[in-house]
């Protein structure tokens, strides 16, 4: 039992947000596993985003707690939980499209390493990691260019570099192969595995129900604000619940 | 982009530093030393506001904190006129940053517009303290400076090199900023407050402290014209045709930029200077400068730094005609949408 507390990078337990009204999380509970890739799935409106905003900081939770690494981050602000390895891609890709892309790259705060608020963002060793990752992701040439010049695939893979220059620890991907076509999605899925070998956990929401299949270990079925079910992609298939959830099946 | 920028500008410094050597008529200098100074205020400006986006139009908060500073340290302490307050007009530069760190506390709760309003109030705000803490200002009354101990076709010139010196620093520490890792942060505040902090960027502090370094060049601003006109008044000190003149300038030259918000303090400053001594009996000065303003910014809206090298960006592309991959309809279609559907994105 302690071990699997241990083995947990995130543990959700029972939080709920209301706006107003409309309860956007109720009672949901979710473990992260050190090291998974874990999908996330359920319809529109079922509170995947809210959830990512709970961890993330951006939404305060009304009720429950959020751990990572085994300490509660429920109070803690955005910028907090980034410095402490928690990084985040936005459902709709959110770059700085007046900095040009290296300068994307540079935005994010270090968490390891030298320098300081003060120091030049072109010191060599940043430089070197920023160009780096970059051609990971396959856009090095366009590395002058404005950001907003970049086409909407492109920004999605900067958007994922910038991230990544800061060592986080848990990524949380917010559809990411929305609107992006099949090969982009494809290479977007090498990338992933080619960090997720690296050690790097990740959290996926995804429609794209092949995407998530292939890629994660792990799929958790949001619906009404609540996990109504979690396991191997097979057994969420086959959850009468899930099925339910999504009226009668679409999940082929 | 940079590069050229920071040449232009050491061209101008350089330019502006035997300008008197040349021109040394008093009235030209005189129109030179408020050219100069308007010059660090407006590389003030842009260092908060310019940076971050954050438009205030309540940049005479500092520059009113510095010349009542000024004006009282040389009044309580006995201080002869000459070169001893010019020393002073620093300290008056730092009483503004640390006026400005509950000022900023306060204001920076505020975003975009709501933030635009608030800096107004709190101009109007201390210029009403101003009026109405008597014992300490002098209310209406005013103070006066000592008078400085030189006169004669000299006088403007350690006021002229004062404002120069204080320019080469702003000029300096603008350059800094925008290539610290704190610069890119204020740009990257500019852009998309929410997502810079969820890129580890403390944007509170970022903007308290760019708020701070701007507010002391503002004191030293008001400071040096106090002393330079040897009168601190609540309604000159807290103006608010201050801070429309430098946002302007700033606009003018282009925001954000490093070179366009000192060209353009340059260039109206001494225009607007010109025609007041020329049309001002009549009014038509600030008519033909109104006039001439809307024509720039209707034709030049980025103002004239971004524009020029846009011009010269694209002539160079004409003629290697390399292609630029240009924004997509598909890309600014989710530009748009992002911007609608906000932080739930
Ligand atoms: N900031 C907000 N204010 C009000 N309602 C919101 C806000 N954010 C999300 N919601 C509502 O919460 C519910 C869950 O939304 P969301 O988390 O975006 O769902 P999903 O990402 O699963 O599609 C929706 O009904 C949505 O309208
Ligand atoms: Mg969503």
């Amino acid at each position: 039992m302690d071990k699997e507390i241990q083995n947990n990078v995130i543990e959700v337990s029972t939080i709920s947000k209301a706006f107003g009204g409309l309860r956007a999380l109720e009672n949901c509970s979710l473990n992260i596993q050190a090291g998974s890739i874990t999908g996330l799935i359920g319809p529109n409106g079922s509170g995947k985003t809210t959830l990512f905003n709970a961890i993330t900081g951006y939404e305060r939770i009304d009720s429950g707690d959020i751990r990572f690494q085994g300490k509660s981050i429920a109070q803690s602000k955005p910028e907090q939980i980034f410095k402490l390895g928690i990084g985040r891609t936005f459902q709709l890709t959110r770059i700085f499209p007046k900095l040009t892309v290296l300068e994307n790259m540079h935005v994010a705060v270090q968490r390891q390493g030298k320098g300081n608020m003060f120091s030049s963002w072109s010191a060599a060793h940043e430089r070197r990691k920023a160009l780096e990752l970059l051609d990971f992701v396959g856009i090095t040439k366009h590395k002058d260019l404005l950001a907003g010049n970049l086409s909407y695939g492109q920004r999605k893979l900067l958007e994922f570099a910038f991230i990544l220059i800061a060592d986080p620890k848990i990524i949380l991907l917010d559809e990411p192969a929305g609107g992006v076509n099949p090969t982009m999605i494809l290479y977007l899925a090498d990338r992933i595995r080619e960090l997720h070998q690296q050690g790097l956990t990740f959290l996926i929401v995804e429609h794209n129900m092949e995407f998530v299949m292939n890629l994660c270990q792990q799929v958790a079925v949001m619906h009404q604000g609540n996990i109504i079910a979690q396991g191997t992609g097979a057994e969420v298939r086959s959850n009468p619940a899930v099925l339910d959830a999504y009226l009668g099946g679409g999940l082929e | 982009m940079k590069k050229a920028e920071s040449i232009i500008l050491l061209i101008i410094l350089v330019f502006l530093a035997i300008f008197p050597l040349i021109f040394s008529n008093p009235s030209t200098t005189s129109v030179a030393f408020f050219a100069v100074i308007f010059a660090v205020a407006a590389a003030g400006w842009n260092i908060f506001s310019g940076y971050t986006g954050y438009v205030s139009l309540g940049y005479a908060v500092f520059s009113g904190v510095g010349a009542y500073s000024l004006a009282l340290i040389c009044q309580k302490w006995n201080i002869a006129g000459g070169y001893t307050p010019f020393a002073f007009v620093l300290v008056a530069g730092l009483i503004a940053a640390v006026f400005a760190l509950p000022v900023g506390w306060i204001i920076l709760r505020t975003r975009r517009h709501v933030f635009v309003v608030v800096t107004v109030a709190t101009l109007f705000i201390m210029q009403l303290l101003a009026y109405n803490l008597e014992g300490f200002t002098g209310g209406s009354a005013g103070i006066t400076l000592p008078l400085p101990s030189w006169t004669g076709d000299f006088f403007n010139m350690p006021f002229y090199y004062g404002a120069l010196i204080l320019l080469v620093v702003a000029v300096s520490v603008s350059w800094l900023i925008r290539h610290s890792k704190f610069g890119l942060g204020l740009l990257a505040i500019r852009e998309d407050e929410d997502r810079a902090r969820s890129l580890g960027i403390n944007t509170t502090m970022y903007k308290l402290i760019a708020l701070m370094i701007s507010a002391f060049f503002a004191g030293t601003v008001g400071a040096m014209i106090s002393y330079f006109t040897s009168t601190v008044f609540p309604a000159e000190a807290f103006d608010p045709l201050f801070d429309i003149a430098v946002a302007l300038m700033a606009f003018f030259g282009g925001v954000g930029t490093l070179a366009g918000p000192i060209i353009g303090a340059l260039l109206l400053e001494t225009l607007q200077q010109y025609m007041s001594l020329q049309f001002s009996t009549v009014g038509l000065d600030l008519i033909l400068f109104g006039g001439l303003l809307l024509v720039v910014i209707l034709l030049l809206p980025e103002g004239i730094v971004p524009s020029l090298f846009k011009l010269v960006s694209k002539m160079r592309a004409s003629h290697e005609s390399t292609p630029i991959p240009s924004s997509s309809a598909e890309s600014t279609d989710s530009e748009r949408l992002a911007v609608k559907e906000g932080k739930n994105g």
